[in-house]
């Protein structure tokens, strides 16, 4: 057994976890809400992405940063949060609210929509070019923790700490505050919520704003982290924080956690095992199967997902 | 006619064809619906039975199948989300799986020929059943999710597509060998429109007759109101996977044609774009109505054709641009008003630009029609515009692009008709701007984005598409 292999692969599972349980509890967020697929929100992260590394060149870029490194990457996540936070409150304005009362279908086909512009959008200001933060330069690779076979670069460290910092973040605030028992209030019955006095159309405003600020955080991570980014990324993240959203029970925070890393740390060890397994007949190209083959596996056995409870039909 | 008892119909759905009667545009319906579905059909296979005969050039000719091709994936895609109101987002798979499916039985690379009678039910059946399984997974949950799974399909379908020396990767398989049917190769492009168009008939002549048979009837009163139809002893799941799998047959059919016309599959025939390219085809056409996903689809890829090249696609973008404000806006002299007023405004700004710095207004469009130079005294284009790889050097034309998004957005809030019809000459101009800085240099990106843009709007504004029929709320 190789013992430093599967540390390797434990550390960028819980890395790509927990960005993937970020960008799973905005959509959990917005479809407890909303009964709505927030198709666009990967797009969301890309675009969060995006502003980071506007802010990092802006500010000098990774060679020479005119500002120390913490606050650097402080202010990237920050002004993507802002950004994306502000971003999802225009697509919930434009694309969605007008379509409250419309089929089903009508909003997923406007979010749809919603995502192919934003990614033709980036493209046509940006170059189908991959762009790179360079975090090396920013943050050097031998700066973490080396203790035996466990190897972890800082930026991991960091990503792993902000993702859970903001999941207790959300999670107070959901359960400890008056916006949050007014989103549980929402998510519960609407129609009650808004009798009872809750101004709804505040409450999913809000809702879409943390949730698509958490992608915009999450996009900034994502750099950090992998380095590279391009219009196009928003795809991959958007299904793998969806597949985590449904395995974790979709409506639910400890869920979409737990999904996250679940889905993350599966994809990092079919990356690194797949190979023997199938003894070199599959690549690690293959991973999204392994992915793929979870959900449908959760679908048929335990369609609520984890933590989630089973919808009951209401008359 | 006598008056017959109305069950289950209230004051509104009552009222329904009398406010229908009022327009022009319902009463010429009516009248189309009273033609015979067989010679409505004729009406429209006919005429494109001359197309060969008229065009000659084979880029035309090249054109007009793959609009049938799009057109029969329109059709598929309409089962499953206009009648029955499902969020297929693997559609494109079940093409590429038709058409890889076609390579595997007559290719040099399979080294097998199967004729095209036996070929294409073949590989309809089987992308049928794929499809129907498919479906099965997400049975228990079949809403929602069912776009999460089929989405997550599609992207799987591709990676194996990509990463299987078996289907060859991303180089693809290039020896697809042509049609034959009992014997005969179909080696022309006319013949591939002919078999096409064959095809397209054949397609819609199932597609209505289902329709109006007992599920027919059953797909649409699921989708107007599951719970009801589920009440009424309809079994709503195997209906749903019947029109999946409906769906994806018709896919795989055209997938089947696609193939050897190309010649060859590759993996990126089946991407993400081609399934949001239908998903506006229809859309746009109004889901649910087989004459109108066909408009749609030949709109949107003449359309898509007409923005390949940037002298068309300016001529297409002011001409639309220009037709939509005279129709749009009412009273009818608002829309010749805006126009006029939207040049004065572009000339005054163009003029002013100049005086303060010259450079602003020295670039030339990218285009060179005769509208690409009356444009160039009238937008402002600073210098060096476009760089040898295509690509805008100048910060203006993001900064416009970003504003005049912020611009359209904020427009739609303003209450009042007058000051919005005011604020539409500053947006129009900026319009102008990001189009002859910005979108004209990549036509490829810019289509896509007008794609895009125009499935919010349609969804904000027309849900019903062209043709469609607007449905109404069943609270």
């Amino acid at each position: 057994m190789d013992w430093d292999k599967l540390v390797q692969l434990l550390v960028n599972g819980l890395t790509l976890g927990s960005v993937y349980a970020l960008v799973a509890l905005g959509f959990s967020m917005v479809y407890g809400i909303l009964k709505l697929l927030n198709l666009a929100h990967g797009d969301v992260l890309m675009v969060g992405a995006f502003i980071g590394w506007g802010i990092l060149g802006w500010l000098g870029g990774a060679q020479d940063p005119s500002v120390a490194v913490w606050l650097l990457i402080g202010l990237m996540v920050l002004g993507a949060m802002v950004g994306c936070g502000f971003l999802g409150v225009a697509i919930e304005r434009f694309a969605y609210r007008p379509l409250r009362r419309a089929p089903r279908i009508a909003p997923l086909i406007s979010a749809l929509g919603v995502s192919f512009f934003l990614q033709n959008s980036v493209l046509l200001l940006f170059g189908a070019n991959f762009r790179s933060y360079e975090t090396f330069d920013l943050v050097d690779v031998e700066v973490g923790i080396h203790w035996g076979p466990l190897n972890v670069w800082a930026i991991r460290i960091m990503v792993v700490v902000a993702a859970v910092a903001m999941m207790l973040g959300l999670w107070l605030l959901v359960t400890r505050t008056r916006l949050g028992k007014a989103m549980r209030a929402t998510a519960f019955d609407r129609e009650a919520a808004a009798m009872m006095g809750i101004d709804v159309d505040r409450v999913i405003v809000k809702t879409f704003f943390i949730g698509s600020a958490l992608a915009g955080a999450a996009g900034v991570l994502v750099g950090l982290v992998f380095g590279q980014i391009n219009h196009f990324m928003g795809f991959n993240y958007g299904l793998k924080g969806f597949t985590a959203a449904v395995v974790g029970g979709i409506g639910s925070i400890p869920g979409a956690m737990f999904g996250g890393l679940f889905i993350g740390l599966a994809e990092a060890l079919s990356v690194g095992y797949i190979e023997d397994f199938t003894r070199g007949r599959l690549g690690s190209a293959f991973k999204d199967l392994v992915v793929f083959l979870i959900l449908v596996l959760f679908m048929l056995l335990r369609p609520q997902g984890i933590f989630g409870r089973p919808e009951v039909k209401k008359v | 006619m006598a008056e017959q008892p109305r069950i289950g119909v209230d004051e509104w759905v009552a009222q329904a064809e009398e406010r229908r009667a009022r327009t022009v545009a319902a009463r010429l319906g009516d009248l189309l619906d009273r033609v015979p579905p067989a010679l409505r059909l004729l009406a429209i296979a006919l005429p494109l039975a001359l197309y060969p005969v008229f065009v000659d050039s084979e880029y035309l000719m090249q054109v007009g199948i793959d609009t049938l091709i799009f057109v029969l994936l329109a059709l598929g895609l309409n089962v499953a989300v206009g009648w029955v109101g499902l969020l297929d987002l693997g559609f494109v798979a079940f093409f590429g799986l038709g058409a890889y499916l076609y390579t595997a039985l007559a290719s040099e690379y399979a080294g097998r020929h199967w004729d095209a009678q036996f070929a294409i039910p073949l590989i309809a059946v089987v992308v049928g059943v794929t499809g129907f399984v498919l479906g099965l997974t997400s049975k228990r949950l079949l809403g929602d999710y069912l776009a999460i799974v089929t989405l997550f399909f599609l992207q799987i379908y591709l990676v194996i597509l990509i990463n299987s020396s078996f289907t060859r990767g991303p180089n693809g398989i290039s020896s697809v060998l042509p049609l034959e049917f009992f014997g005969k190769q179909v080696t022309s492009l006319d013949g591939y429109f002919y078999v096409s168009l064959v095809v397209f008939v054949v397609v819609v002549a199932v597609l209505y007759l289902i329709n109006q048979s007992r599920t027919g009837r059953a797909w649409r009163a699921l989708r107007e109101d599951e719970l009801a139809a589920e009440l009424m002893t309809m079994p709503v799941d195997r209906l749903k996977l019947m029109a999946f799998a409906f769906g994806a047959g018709v896919a795989g059919v055209a997938g089947a044609i696609f193939a050897p016309i190309q010649g060859a599959v590759f993996p990126a025939n089946f991407d993400i774009v081609l399934l949001i390219t239908v998903y506006a085809m229809v859309v746009l056409g109004g889901a649910g109505s087989l004459l109108g996903v066909t408009v749609g689809a030949v709109l949107i890829n003449a359309s898509l054709e007409a923005l390949r090249s940037p002298e068309d696609a300016s001529w297409l973008f002011y001409g639309v641009l220009v037709v939509t404000l005279l129709v749009m806006l009412r009273p009818w002299w608002r829309g010749p008003a805006v126009i006029a007023a939207t040049i004065a405004f572009g000339v005054v700004a163009h003029e002013a630009a100049g005086q303060v710095r010259a450079s602003l207004v020295g670039g030339t469009s990218f285009g060179e029609a005769r509208i690409d130079h009356l444009v160039d005294t009238w937008v402002l284009l600073p210098e060096n515009v476009v760089t040898p790889d295509g690509l805008p050097t100048g910060a203006l034309g993001r900064l416009a692009y970003i504003g005049f998004i912020a611009a359209v957005l904020g427009l739609t809030l303003v209450r009042s008709s007058l000051w919005r019809t005011v604020g539409l000459v500053p947006v129009l101009y900026l319009a102008a701007c990001v189009w002859e800085n910005l979108l004209v240099a990549q036509p490829a990106v810019a289509r896509f984005v007008l794609i895009g843009a125009m499935l919010v709007a349609l969804m904000a504004f027309r849900p019903q598409g062209l043709f469609g029929k607007q449905r109404v709320e069943i609270v």
